[in-house]
């Protein structure tokens, strides 16, 4: 089979402490799968070679039944069998089990972005994680049902609405990973990645210090640019003036908006705040109302600062002063 | 059924030629309002085809996206309409339909040696509420513009779209239309067996339908239930599957793979069937292991309910639920291997003749081996982690739904086409289009298979520039996975204008359907025939003038491979 020849590239470079014994497994199951299918490819070809009908070929007399051979070919496969769902259930036991003093950090995902929740408050949009160190997510969705995957990790767990699911990983390459959405969840599903990052020793610590003091050592404006990726508006709001699934923020603060109960709204400061903390309050003309609400997750200072950035993008905000 | 005749082969004699089903009456009502269990299945099979049509035809637009890892035509949206088109235009109104609605109508009163089914209306109803269900289901897709895959996970389907339950609705229909069908089958096969025809004296095709027909009758109300679930939730707004209602999504997974798991076994039972017989006649000996294939059809039906949960190893459900789920799910696995090592069984020191149905079975060896041993990757909970909802996935389900009961549905099309419509296709075009088909078939999917253990998610609309090469071989592949579908298309229909006149018995076949003449006459067989055992083929000869093979003359030797002491089938 052209899929072991090939094996140095069948899967990510295994980086967590249970990928290897996952890719153990898949190779166990491989070997026996190769050795079958050649069972049954071998038997067929022989068979068709030296039985095919021709003039020559005397017909023999064979049996139309065996037991024993009934007994053989439902035990040998069944006893591999059950090694391989022996190995699979100790394995996966393992990965459902966090060990005691992991480091714990609070998912949340909701269409199409992934919020990260740091033990000391701070949110982030990508999964940063210390390395040789166990970590628990405790996971959970905002709408629909979606699903955490980090191949590298060989690890995968849904993320459901009204429920905390929780899984964990030890990382043992500093680097940065792809984590994708699984789970189907709608128009931008397979957009819905995040980066995970597992720093070096001792530098997990040092970066969780910083970000979590974003507002204190830069202007609101810089603030604001990284809440506006962070926080995932780049999802749904894009700065170059194409309209996404909600308008652009590009060359708005200050203008005149159509609404769809058909009046017109000025997008000022109260607006924005508003827009922020309950979408559903005013929605524009030609978008639907699906922005989700920031009420509770965004503080005061943070709405101030997405303010001063949004502004930050019009031309016109001369007309406000 | 009072007469019985010894030598019930006719032969295609001029008579019966002129007057078969397809001439005896003619006229478009003479078809809409016909009770002819053959009509019927002829409808039916003109149905699903159309079906397959469309469904692959949305296939290949979605291969043509997945060239480029961005935007090549289709937007987000359009993409995921087109994936839900897709899967359950194939699942609900191609495959499972296909070989026991279509195939299975027309030839299981024939093989029974009966005149029609038990309940003729109850049949025709079948067809139109198929036909009504397809049409509901269709206009609910399209119109509602369905974009939740095609098993309408909650709480998505329930909060972005307000069709899903229309489109449930549809499902249940076409539910409806298989349990008239099974219900059908199971008293037919139990009321309406010649004299001689004992339980294992059956063909094995006959067995593999009656189970596929008593899981129709149990899984599908399954779907009913979870359809007025869903409308009580909307209506009274009583939480079951809405977290925001108190209810739980999960617990929809449960419903709809305790019906969807079994469905799966609706597809590939009756498939499993066809193999059986097409390897016994072009091996041209008995079945090997009769009594275990039987059993095994019925053991992966009863094991086939159980085994749902394996979908969901990673829906945060408990580890206990997800350790019995995986362990019923590998000992479902046994039966069909059991299966795979009778079929070769059988070959061994038979007298083998590769004509394209025997082609078609062989290819459903190969394809369905794979499929099966790369479940095993799935079952087992540590790899499915990884794999689950990738394009490993995906690449596995085609393997066991196309290679599988595509394949055979192919192979039984070609074996009892002479019989259906009286002609014999073209052999070399048809055996070429069985290699393309082959070939596109793993050019297509078995990338997938890399693709999904790299990491590569399934129904992903845009995808990293790291899987692009392994994409792009998989479209070309179906690029030719089409072209050798369109070869066979041709084929058989050229063969209905051009083709040779068949006889009665092409293959040398000794279940009784071959003792009609091709295409049967009206009801079938004149006096009720005799069932003999359905895999001795040492009364046959070949027969040069019309090709086909006839009953022994008495002074003719015989063509055994039988030891004189043993008994046919015990
Ligand atoms: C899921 C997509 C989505 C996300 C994520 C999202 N929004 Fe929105 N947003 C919308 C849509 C759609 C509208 C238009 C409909 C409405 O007015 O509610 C909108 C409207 C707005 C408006 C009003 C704009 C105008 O021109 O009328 C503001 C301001 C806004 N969003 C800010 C934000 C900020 C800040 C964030 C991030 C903290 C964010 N949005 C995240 C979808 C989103
Ligand atoms: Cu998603
Ligand atoms: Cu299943």
């Amino acid at each position: 089979m052209p899929l072991a020849a090939s094996s140095g590239s069948l899967f990510p470079k295994p980086t967590s402490t249970t990928a290897g014994d996952v890719d153990e497994l898949f190779y166990f199951i491989l070997a026996i799968s190769v050795v079958f299918f050649a069972i049954i490819v071998g038997a067929m070809f022989v068979f068709i070679v030296k039985y095919r009908q021709r003039d020559d070929l005397e017909i023999q007399p064979s049996p139309d039944h065996n037991n024993v051979l009934e007994i053989v070919w439902t035990v040998i496969p069944g006893l591999l069998v059950g090694v391989i769902f022996f190995w699979g259930f100790i394995s996966y036991l393992d990965m459902r089990q966090a060990p005691d003093n992991s480091y714990e950090i609070q998912v949340t995902a909701k269409k199409w972005s992934w919020s990260f929740t740091y033990p000391n408050g701070h949110v982030d949009n990508k999964l940063h994680v210390p390395i040789d160190r166990p970590v628990k997510l405790v996971m959970s969705s905002d709408d629909v049902i979606h699903s955490l995957y980090i191949p590298a990790f060989r690890l995968k767990m849904d993320l459901i609405p009204g429920r905390y699911s929780t899984t964990w990983f030890e990382a043992h390459t500093a680097g940065d990973y792809t984590l994708f959405c699984a789970e189907y969840c709608g128009t931008q599903h397979s957009t819905m990645l995040a980066k995970v990052v597992v720093h070096p020793s001792g530098e997990f610590d040092t970066w969780l210090d910083n970000a979590a003091n974003l507002l204190k050592t830069m202007t609101p404006v810089e603030a604001g640019e990284i809440l506006y990726t962070r926080r995932g508006c780049v999802q749904c709001h894009s700065i170059d003036g194409a309209a996404k699934v909600g308008p652009t923020f590009l060359n708005v603060f200050g203008t005149q908006q159509p609404l769809t109960d058909g009046s017109m709204v000025e997008v000022d400061e109260n607006y924005i705040r508003e827009s922020i903390l309950e979408p559903q309050a005013k929605i524009r003309a030609g978008y639907k109302p699906v922005m989700p609400t920031y009420q509770g997750q965004l503080k005061d200072e943070e709405i101030a600062a997405l303010i001063a950035y949004i502004k930050s993008l019009s031309t016109t905000n001369e007309a406000t002063p | 059924m009072i007469a019985i005749n010894e030598n019930a082969a006719p032969g295609s004699t001029p008579a019966a030629e002129q007057n078969n089903y397809l001439t005896c009456d003619s006229g478009l009502r003479s078809w809409l309002f016909t009770l002819d269990h053959k009509r019927i299945g002829v409808m039916y099979l003109a149905g699903i085809l159309l079906t397959f049509l469309i469904g692959g035809l949305i296939a290949l637009v979605i291969r043509l996206e997945l060239f480029t890892p961005g935007k090549a035509f289709l937007s987000e949206d359009r993409y995921n309409e087109l994936f839900t088109l897709h899967g359950a235009i194939m699942t609900f109104l191609f495959l499972i339909p296909s070989i026991p609605a279509a195939l299975g109508n027309f030839l299981l009163p024939v093989m029974l040696g009966a005149k029609d089914v038990a309940f003729p209306r109850m049949n025709l109803a079948s067809f139109y509420l198929w036909v009504v269900g397809a049409i509901f289901f269709l206009l609910a897709l399209v119109l509602g513009g369905l974009d939740t895959g095609w098993t309408f996970y909650t709480p998505y389907s329930t909060t972005t779209s307000s069709t899903v339950i229309a489109a449930t609705i549809g499902v249940f229909i076409l539910g409806f239309s298989s349990i008239f069908t099974g219900l059908n089958f199971v008293v037919t096969i139990n009321t309406m067996r010649p004299p001689g025809m004992t339980w294992f004296k059956m063909p094995l095709f006959l067995w593999s339908l009656y189970a596929t027909s008593i899981i129709q009758l149990l899984a599908t109300p399954v779907l009913g239930i979870t359809m007025i679930l869903l409308t009580a939730e909307k209506m009274l707004g009583i939480g079951i599957f809405d977290p925001a209602l108190g209810g739980d999504p999960v617990l929809y997974q449960h419903f709809f793979w305790f019906y969807s798991h079994p469905a799966v076994y609706i597809m590939i039972l009756p498939a499993m069937g066809v193999i059986s017989e097409l390897i016994s006649v072009f091996s041209s000996k008995p079945i090997f292991g009769y009594r275990f294939i039987a059993f095994s059809s019925i053991a992966i039906a009863l094991l086939g309910f159980l085994v749902w949960g394996h979908h969901m190893f990673i829906s945060s459900d408990s580890p206990l639920a997800a350790v019995i789920f995986s362990a019923l799910t590998f000992s479902v696995s046994i039966p069909s291997g059991i299966k795979v090592f009778n079929w070769l069984a059988t070959m061994y020191k038979g007298s083998i003749r590769l004509t394209t149905p025997m082609c078609y079975a062989l290819s459903f060896i190969l394809l369905f081996g794979i499929g099966g041993l790369t479940g095993l990757f799935l079952g087992a909970l540590a790899t499915d982690v990884h794999l689950h909802d990738t394009y490993f996935v995906v690449a596995h389900f085609h393997y066991v739904m196309m290679g599988g009961t595509l394949i055979a549905f192919l192979a039984a099309l070609h074996y009892w086409w002479p019989k259906m419509f009286g002609r014999m296709f073209n052999e070399f075009w048809a055996k070429v289009a069985c290699l393309v088909i082959f070939v596109g078939f793993n050019w297509t999917f078995f990338p997938q298979f890399l693709l999904g253990t790299r990491g590569m998610p399934r129904r992903y609309a845009r995808y990293e520039a790291e899987f692009q090469s392994l994409h792009q071989v998989s479209t070309v592949g179906a690029m030719v996975l089409g072209v050798g579908l369109f070869i066979c298309a041709g084929v058989l229909l050229m063969s209905l204008i051009r083709g040779r006149r068949a006889p009665s018995n092409p293959w040398g076949a000794a279940t009784l359907e071959w003792q009609c003449s091709s295409p049967p006459p009206h009801h079938n067989f004149e006096q009720c025939p005799l069932a003999t055992d359905p895999y001795d083929y040492s009364e046959l000869v070949f027969e040069g003038e019309d090709e086909g093979f006839v009953r022994r003359p008495p002074d003719f030797p015989k063509r055994s491979n039988l030891p004189e002491e043993e008994p046919a089938l015990v």
